[in-house]
């Protein structure tokens, strides 16, 4: 369970996690839990942190950028309303806003392209509508539903279920905040490799001919994939 | 009216931008066509050696971004095509040299005098890509029919989207039609249904390319002397808008083969 100081979403160059009112230190010390228990959904991401109205100064955004750093975590933006807070982290080189203009370029495989967009939040569902190519990663702490391919070198990550109009090719983690009953469906799953919560799978080296729907889930303690058929 | 500036890009690095950059130019140049080919390589100029055209060098690029002459000043004329330039890139600096704002300045200031603008982009996705394609009413994007190939060019195809810098159009290189009748090579169909982008031409494989390359004579020069040639004067045709069928690629016949041989081993070429 997400705790409840913290809220988390997919935005277009990452994730947005947005830290209620209270105490600094508390307060990271509950990120920390979340991120910890929860390796597979953050890792080689990366993170814009929300902390309103927070007066912050430089030791304590470096304190919140190192702890994601401990969890392979890339904080980029600190945003917030109080300009003491923003003079700090422009001190520290990380940017204030999310324009467009202020993403910073990709570099290297845990940069998260500049994909997607914003997201409603948590529970809600993510509609991409467009196929995702080789070094594109998308992560969104609800569901995902991606009208297009999900190609080789693609990732999707969803906290729930993971739905494709389309191919599957690239790798795709289901339920990745530990939700085992979380699914994966798509009109071709040929993914590199399958994931869900903790469980991982590998698609069969032999390509299927003629591909069929397919949904994979996991049962007595396996992800097994079967052929779509109605009244499932 | 004004120039549309293409940007030729791949990823990886050696698929054959600037052969189909240099192809292309002559192909478009030959039909008439007003084209500027740009060498947006900088420190790793080549374009000007495959096109010939070294030794007519004064300015370049980084010369002209900074101010240290004229644009007009720093273009070659081609020796063969007076309608063709070449715009060289600077050899001794490197790609710190340009920003994206500089490229677009550039392009626009040559649009009234062109039909096409030819940019010839380095590998990779860095800096040098990134101010290739900022002028870029288009993209080409060059693959060879390889797997690790295809994955760099599918990586490129999802920035240029995300910078709306399309439509990206695909053309294949190398292409061994034996091989992929043997499934050692991707086959066309796979390579597009997985870029799922549109196909603007296949240059096969010919020896022949390498040694134009060396010469500074492209292919295109003699259209309809190899397939290779004809396939970058389909490709031109192409581009200003003439729907032209693809070429079906045959098994080189015995005596071909035998000729291949000759010409590759036996004669030293
Ligand atoms: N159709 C072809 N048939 C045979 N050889 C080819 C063909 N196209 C390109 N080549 C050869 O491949 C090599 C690389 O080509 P080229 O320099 O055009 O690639 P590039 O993508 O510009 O490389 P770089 O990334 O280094 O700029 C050259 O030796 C060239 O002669
Ligand atoms: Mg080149």
């Amino acid at each position: 369970m997400i705790p409840k100081t913290l809220t988390i979403k997919g935005i277009r160059q990452g994730l947005l996690i947005t830290l209620s009112e209270g105490e600094w230190g508390p307060q990271l010390d509950a990120l920390g839990a979340y991120l910890s228990a929860n390796p597979a959904f953050f890792r080689g991401g990366r993170v814009a942190l929300d902390v309103g109205a927070r007066r912050l100064n430089g030791p304590e955004i470096r304190a919140a950028a190192e702890l994601l750093a401990h969890h392979e975590v890339e904080l980029w933006a600190v945003l917030s309303t109080d300009p003491t807070t923003e003079a700090a982290v422009q001190e520290l080189g990380l940017v204030i806003d999310l324009g467009p203009s202020a993403a910073p370029p990709a570099a290297g495989p845990a940069a998260e392209d500049e994909l997607s967009r914003s997201a409603g939040p948590l529970a809600d569902g993510l509609v991409i509508r467009r196929t995702l190519r080789s070094g594109q990663i998308l992560r969104h702490p609800g569901h995902i539903v991606v009208i297009g391919d999900v190609n080789p070198g693609a990732e999707v990550v969803a906290g729930g279920d993971i739905v494709v109009w389309g191919r599957v090719r690239g790798l795709v983690h289901a339920g990745a905040l530990g939700e085992e009953g979380a699914v994966i469906c798509a009109l071709d799953l040929a993914p590199t490799q399958l994931r869900i919560a903790g469980h991982i799978a590998r698609s069969p080296d032999e390509r299927r001919s003629k591909p069929v729907p397919e949904i994979a889930m996991v049962r007595d303690e396996r992800i097994v994939a079967e052929p779509w058929s109605a009244g499932w | 009216m004004a120039a549309r500036a293409l940007t030729i890009t791949s990823g990886k690095g050696g698929v054959g931008k600037t052969t189909l950059t240099a192809n292309l130019g002559v192909a478009l140049a030959m039909q008439g066509q007003r084209v500027v080919v740009i060498d947006a390589d900088v420190g790793l100029r080549n374009l000007d050696v495959m096109l010939g055209l070294e030794n007519r060098i004064v300015y370049d690029l980084v010369d002209v971004i900074e101010g240290r002459c004229r644009l007009r000043q720093a273009m070659v004329r081609d020796k063969r095509l007076s309608e063709l330039f070449l715009l060289p890139a600077a050899q001794t600096r490197d790609k710190s040299a340009v920003q994206p704002g500089d490229m677009v300045r550039v392009s626009d200031s040559l649009r009234e005098q062109f039909d096409f603008i030819l940019i010839d982009s380095p590998a990779g996705i860095e800096q040098g890509f990134r101010y290739a394609v900022a002028p870029a009413d288009g993209v080409l994007i060059v693959t060879n029919p390889e797997v690790t190939a295809v994955r760099d060019a599918d990586r490129v195809i999802g920035l240029i989207e995300a910078e709306e810098k399309g439509p990206a159009r695909l053309v294949i290189n190398r292409l061994k039609p034996n091989l992929v009748r043997q499934g050692e090579m991707l086959a066309i169909s796979d390579v597009v249904e997985l870029l799922s982008i549109d196909l603007l031409g296949v240059v096969p494989e010919d020896q022949a390319v390498l040694g134009a390359a060396n010469r500074g004579q492209p292919l295109a020069f003699s259209e309809n002397s190899s397939q290779a040639g004809r396939a970058f004067h389909n490709i031109a045709q192409r581009l200003q808008g003439q729907d032209v069928p693809f070429l079906t690629f045959q098994e080189p016949s015995f005596l071909q083969r035998i000729f291949d041989f000759a010409r590759s081993g036996g004669m030293g070429s």
